[in-house]
C-alpha cells in the first residue's frame, strides 16, 4: 500500500468505530426509549426529561405479568441448562471414551446435528400435540424439556471437543489407581473441563432465555416466558412502544451480564461449536 | 492438583510392586467389563432418552398426523384418514409457496449480506492491535440480544412517525420511507435487521480463521512485492476457503428457522411480502388450528432442511477430497 501506515490505522479505526456504534446506537437509543414518556417518543425530540413510569408500569401494574414471566425464563433457563449440562457431559464422555461401536457413535452425533438444523417451530407442533396427549400442555416442565433438547446438539458438540481434551493417560492412571466411574467423571474430568463447562453453560442459557417460536407455543398467560410478553406489547390494538422498549431493556440485562463476565468463554464456545 | 497426586500415587505403587498390572486375575477382569458395560448404557441414557423421548417419537407423531385431518371440538380431537389431501393441499397453498420464496430470498441476501460485513470487519480487526478485545466485546452484543428484542428494537427505528431511522434521512433531505409498511421495502428492512442481528457471528467465525493462518505465506508474498489487494485474493481468500464455507452453511441453515424477528417487525405483511416459511406454519398450525395441515406442513419442511443439509454435506465432502 502506498498509504502511510499511520493514515491507515487511522481509517481502519474510523471504519471499526463506526460499526460500533451501529451495533451500540440501537440498542442505546430503545434503552433510552424506556425512559421516555410516549408523547416524547411520538414527538421525536431527541432532548428528554427521564421518566420511570414505564419501568415502573411493566414491572408493578397490576395488569403486567412481567415479574411472573422473568421468573419463569429465570427458571426455564436455569433448569434446562443444569439438565443439559448434566446429560450432555455424561453422554460426551460416554460417546469418546467408552467403547461404543464406531457406527453407533457416528449415528447418535449425526442425528443430534441434523435434529439440531430443523426449524424449532416444525419441532413445536410435534411438542405441543405430545405435551398435550401426556397432560404437560402450559406448564414450564414442558418449555424446559423442549429447551433442554434444542440445546442438547450444541452442548453435546462443545462438551465432545472439551472431553477429547482430558489426557487419557490421567483417567487410566486413576483407573489403576481403583477410582470407579464416578470417582473418575468427579475428581479427574470435571475439574479439567470446567472452563469448557462455564462456556456452554452460558450459551445454553443465553439460547433458552432468547428463545420465542418454543415459547410462544407451549405457554400461556401465567408461563409465558420474557420473549413470549415482550411481542405481546406489540400485539395490542395500540403498540404501546415506550413500555415495550422499557421491557426490551430489561430483558437484556442477563445477557448484558454474561457478556460482562465470561466474554471469553462466549467466543471459545461460538466458534469453538461452529467450527469443530 | 487431584490428577497429578493420584499419577504420583500410582507410580509410588508401580515401584513398590513392578508385577501388579501383569499380575490381574481374570475374575477382575470380568467385573471390570461388566463394570464398564454398565457404566457406558448409565452415562449415555440420559441424552438417549430426551432424544428419543422429544425428537424421535415427536417426528414419528408428526409424520402420522400429517394423513389425518384433525379436528377440536371441547378440548377433545378427533381424526379422519385423509391419506395424501394433506400433503395435495400443500400443493396448492399460495401462502405456503409464497413462504419458501421468501425464505430463499431472505436466506441469501442475509446470510450474504452478513458473510460480506463480517469479512471485512473480521479483516479490518486483524490489523489493529490496540482496542481489538473491546471491538470484539462491542460486536458480540447482538448476537446475545433475543430475536424478539432485536425485532423491537428496529419496529421502533423503522417506525414512519418518529423513527430515528427516518430522522436520520431527512438530515441528508430524503423524504421519509414507510420501511416495514409498504411491500416494496418490508422484506428488504426485515433483511437488514437479521444482518445487523448476524454480522457478529459470521465475524467471529471469520476472525477465529484469520487469526489461524500461518504467517510465512504472507512473508512470502510479501517478499514476492505481493500488493495488499493480491495477497487478499491469493492468499487470504484461497486459506479461508473452509472457514468461508462453514460459516455459509451455518448461516444458511439457520436463516431458514427464521421466525422471531417476522413476528414481531412485520407479522407476515403487508400482503405476504414478509410471510417465511415458519410463520406459515406458525399460522396454520397454531392460529387456524389445523393440526394435520400443519403436521404435513411441518414434515415438508423438515424435508426440504434435509436436502438443504445434504447439499452442505455433499459441498464439505467435495471441498475435503479435494484438498
Amino acid at each position: 500500500m502506498t498509504m502511510p501506515p499511520k493514515a491507515r490505522a487511522l481509517i481502519v479505526h474510523a471504519l471499526l468505530v463506526a460499526a460500533a456504534l451501529l451495533v451500540l446506537i440501537p440498542v442505546v437509543w430503545v434503552v433510552a426509549a424506556g425512559f421516555r414518556t410516549q408523547i416524547s417518543l411520538l414527538s421525536g425530540a431527541f432532548w428528554f426529561t427521564p421518566v420511570l413510569k414505564n419501568f415502573n408500569e411493566v414491572l408493578f401494574s397490576k395488569t403486567s405479568d412481567f415479574l411472573v414471566n422473568y421468573r419463569n425464563s429465570l427458571v426455564v433457563g436455569t433448569l434446562s441448562t443444569l439438565i443439559c449440562l448434566l446429560a450432555a457431559t455424561l453422554a460426551a464422555w460416554s460417546l469418546n471414551r467408552m467403547s461404543w461401536p464406531r457406527w453407533f457413535v457416528h449415528v447418535f452425533l449425526g442425528w443430534a446435528l441434523v435434529f439440531h438444523m430443523f426449524p424449532p417451530l416444525a419441532l413445536a407442533s410435534a411438542w405441543f400435540t405430545i405435551m398435550r396427549t401426556v397432560g404437560l400442555d402450559n406448564t414450564l416442565t414442558a418449555v424446559v424439556l423442549a429447551h433442554t433438547v434444542l440445546n442438547l446438539p450444541m452442548a453435546l458438540w462443545l462438551m465432545g471437543v472439551f472431553v477429547r481434551d482430558v489426557p487419557v493417560e490421567l483417567e487410566e492412571a486413576a483407573r489403576l489407581d481403583g477410582a470407579t466411574t464416578p470417582v473418575l467423571l468427579w475428581r479427574i474430568v470435571l475439574p479439567i473441563i470446567a472452563p469448557g463447562l462455564a462456556a456452554t453453560a452460558i450459551l445454553t442459557f443465553v439460547f433458552s432465555w432468547n428463545d420465542f417460536g418454543v415459547a410462544l407455543t407451549l405457554t400461556m398467560k401465567q408461563t409465558a416466558t420474557v420473549p413470549v410478553a415482550i411481542a405481546k406489547f406489540a400485539q395490542d390494538y395500540e403498540i404501546l412502544y415506550t413500555q415495550m422498549a422499557a421491557a426490551a431493556a430489561l430483558s437484556i440485562l442477563p445477557a448484558l451480564v454474561l457478556l460482562i463476565i465470561g466474554q471469553r468463554y462466549i467466543v471459545a464456545g461460538l466458534t469453538q461449536g461452529a467450527v469443530k | 492438583m487431584k490428577p497429578s497426586a493420584s499419577a504420583a500415587a500410582q507410580m509410588a505403587a508401580v515401584a513398590a510392586e513392578p508385577s501388579a498390572p501383569a499380575g490381574r486375575p481374570a475374575a477382575a477382569d470380568f467385573r471390570r467389563g461388566l463394570d464398564e458395560r454398565a457404566w457406558r448404557w448409565l452415562t449415555l441414557s440420559p441424552a438417549l432418552l430426551l432424544l428419543l423421548a422429544l425428537s424421535v417419537l415427536p417426528l414419528v407423531n408428526l409424520f402420522a398426523t400429517s394423513f389425518f385431518t384433525v379436528s377440536w371440538s371441547g378440548g377433545h380431537s378427533s381424526f379422519a384418514a385423509a391419506g395424501l389431501n394433506n400433503y395435495r393441499a400443500l400443493a396448492g397453498d399460495t401462502l405456503f409457496r409464497a413462504g419458501i420464496l421468501n425464505t430463499i430470498l431472505f436466506a441469501l441476501f442475509a446470510v450474504g449480506g452478513q458473510m460480506l460485513c463480517g469479512f471485512v470487519l473480521a479483516l479490518l480487526c486483524t490489523g489493529v492491535t490496540r482496542g481489538r478485545l473491546l471491538y470484539r466485546t462491542i460486536f458480540i452484543l447482538p448476537i446475545l440480544v433475543p430475536g424478539i428484542v432485536v425485532g423491537a428494537i428496529w419496529k421502533l427505528l423503522l417506525n414512519f412517525d418518529f423513527g430515528l431511522v427516518n430522522q436520520a434521512i431527512a438530515l441528508v433531505g430524503i423524504d421519509p420511507l414507510n420501511w416495514l409498511g409498504s411491500a416494496t421495502t418490508a422484506l428488504a428492512s426485515v433483511i437488514f435487521v437479521d444482518i445487523w442481528h448476524w454480522t457478529p457471528f459470521c465475524f467471529l467465525l471469520f476472525l477465529a480463521g484469520l487469526q489461524s493462518l500461518p504467517q510465512d505465506v504472507y512473508e512470502a508474498a510479501k517478499i514476492d512485492g505481493a500488493s495488499g489487494w493480491q495477497e487478499l485474493t491469493y492468499v487470504t481468500l484461497p486459506m479461508m476457503l473452509p472457514t468461508i464455507m462453514v460459516t455459509f452453511a451455518f448461516r444458511l441453515v439457520l436463516a431458514f428457522k427464521v421466525f422471531d424477528e417476522v413476528y414481531l417487525l412485520t407479522g407476515g405483511g403487508p400482503g405476504t411480502s414478509t410471510q417465511v416459511m415458519s410463520f406459515t406454519l406458525y399460522q396454520r398450525f397454531f392460529r387456524e388450528d389445523q393440526t394435520g395441515y400443519g403436521s404435513a406442513m411441518s414434515v415438508a419442511i423438515i424435508f426440504m432442511t434435509c436436502i438443504l443439509l445434504s447439499a452442505a454435506f455433499a459441498a464439505r465432502g467435495r471441498m475435503g477430497a479435494a484438498k
